[in-house]
């Protein structure tokens, strides 16, 4: 159901997708509890090791199928399960604001 | 500090904290376990001055005077501290943060200390040249409240003419710089038919978010929830606004929502638990677990210039009261939701019970829900009373009026 609703200005993430991180999202690591947090407005987000590897890639240059393509070969991972994950993790966080283009 | 919607498996939203902390050590027992969490988030009250006077606001009635607040020296030193505990975000409020002359040395050493910095504000007396060397000094993000989307009831709102516009330049001067924009919305029945027009302020503000705040009955709220309380109708109805706008402006706009809890079933968990994510430092440097602990008579407060805040987090009476579970009476105690909301909110069964271990009146379990509900409708039925202006002039008429604890259910 929420795949049928575009709303104007909503950012869609594709495989050509060159994303970015909008200046006030803050990548930083909590070194008190070993581990890395997204520090937004009135949000404390901990992504997990992927996220944190895609965000980290995520520098307005690279598109998705780039950023995509480098995970696999780093993981040794089959492309196509690595660029659907990207996808979805991009998109859910377009949606809260967090991932620009 | 609100939940988001849908985590995302990838990326979790953490409002309270589940990790120790390094260098924060628990002990044995349960109490000390929770201490193991340094909180995540300090509010930050720099003063209690405002140039604003609205009748809603959540300070308490004894408004700190200038010469018991803080220095510049004891806030670097907060921030400092906040920092190396592990604390992750400041929100630098009050009264009206931008009184402070020396905000510029306490978000440079918000800043320095890794501290993402939230600036609260009216916006009224913020210049654009002081804004620029605020986001110089690294402040994160900037939070303006709009008293009503219509210029003259903001300002009969908030008691300060010309106000509207003033926040309007400073917003769009926030979104100019690449700050992300909050717009702050305090609901109440003076202005909750404009909710739909506050979302599109939002928009076309370019806000990043929208806080549609629905005034909480604490300090001066409390005292003029009869001139506030919306009918229940009302509050559904901006709710269902909200939620319909939330899917309509995915990824355009965040907007987070504060109910009120008057109408609600089950409690809010009021800090996301008692000393577990959360304290704030008044503006004469008094540490509380929340902004509103200082109606609680039995409770003493320790202060930054006497202890070390981590010191306070852990050990201080304050902060243990309430914290887990081990506090609680019945219906609390043997209830399947004690982890979840934490009993509600121990300042509102305070003010509304005379006991700050009694359930939320809030919650349907409570035996003064029943009271609590009437007590809200009768009052929306009725006309709105006359404001209460927040001001040092009212502070001691209003501390003479007493307000009667309700009777339970028999």
């Amino acid at each position: 159901m929420t795949g049928a609703t575009t709303s104007p200005g909503r950012l869609i993430v594709g495989r050509e997708t060159r994303p970015k991180l909008p200046p006030y999202l803050k990548l930083r690591h909590d070194a008190g509890r070993g581990r890395w947090v997204l520090l937004a407005p009135e949000r404390v987000l901990t992504p997990d090791q992927t996220a944190v590897a895609v965000l980290q890639l995520c520098d307005g240059t690279r598109t998705v199928e780039e950023i995509s393509a480098k995970l696999a070969e780093e993981y040794s991972a089959p492309v196509d399960v690595i660029t659907a994950d990207v996808l979805d993790l991009l998109q859910g966080l377009a949606d809260k604001g967090y991932v620009k283009a | 500090m609100t939940e988001e919607l849908q985590p995302n498996e990838h990326c979790q939203t953490v409002s309270v904290d589940d990790e120790p902390t390094a260098g924060v050590v628990g002990g044995e027992d349960m109490t000390a376990e929770l201490c193991a969490r340094a909180p995540i988030g300090m509010l930050a009250e720099l003063t209690h001055r405002c140039p604003l006077q609205c009748g809603y606001c959540s300070n308490p009635i004894e408004l700190e005077r200038v010469n018991n607040e803080l220095t510049t020296e004891e806030w670097v030193s907060v921030m400092r501290q906040a920092g190396e505990m592990g604390i992750l975000q400041v929100h630098l409020s009050g009264g009206e943060p931008t009184a402070r002359k020396d905000l510029e040395d306490i978000i440079s050493a918000a800043s320095e200390a890794g501290l993402y910095s939230n600036l609260i504000t009216a916006a009224v007396t913020l210049k654009r040249d002081r804004l620029e060397d605020l986001v110089k000094r690294g402040l994160d993000h900037v939070q303006i409240s709009f008293q009503d989307v219509d210029a003259e009831n903001a300002e009969r709102i908030g008691a300060y003419p010309g106000a509207t516009q003033k926040k309007l330049d400073v917003a769009r001067w926030v979104v100019d710089m690449g700050l992300p924009l909050t717009v702050n919305a305090p609901i109440h029945r003076q202005n909750i038919h404009n909710v739909g027009r506050y979302i599109d302020l939002a928009v076309e503000l370019g806000a990043q978010r929208l806080e549609i705040a629905h005034v909480q009955y604490y300090g001066w709220a409390f005292l003029n929830r009869a001139a506030l309380i919306p009918t229940y109708e009302q509050t559904v109805q901006s709710i269902d606004l909200v939620e319909n706008a939330r899917e309509r402006l995915k990824g355009v706009l965040t907007i987070d929502m504060v109910v009120p809890d008057y109408y609600a079933k089950r409690p809010k968990p009021c800090m996301g638990g008692w000393g577990k994510g959360f304290m704030n430092i008044t503006p004469a440097g008094k540490v509380l677990p929340c902004h509103a602990a200082e109606s609680i008579p039995s409770l003493a407060f320790d202060n930054v210039r006497d202890r070390k805040l981590l010191d306070i987090w852990m050990n201080s009476d304050a902060f243990n009261a309430f914290r887990g579970t081990e506090w609680m009476k019945e219906p609390c105690r043997s209830c399947a939701f004690k982890e979840i909301d934490f009993g509600g909110c121990r300042c509102q069964a305070m003010a509304m019970t005379a006991d700050p271990r009694n359930t939320d009146p809030a919650c349907a379990l409570s035996p003064y829900h029943g009271e609590m509900v009437a007590l809200a409708k009768a009052e929306a039925a009725k006309p709105a009373t006359e404001f209460v202006y927040r001001n040092p002039r009212n502070v001691t008429a209003a501390m003479k009026t007493a307000q009667e604890p309700l009777v339970p259910a028999e």
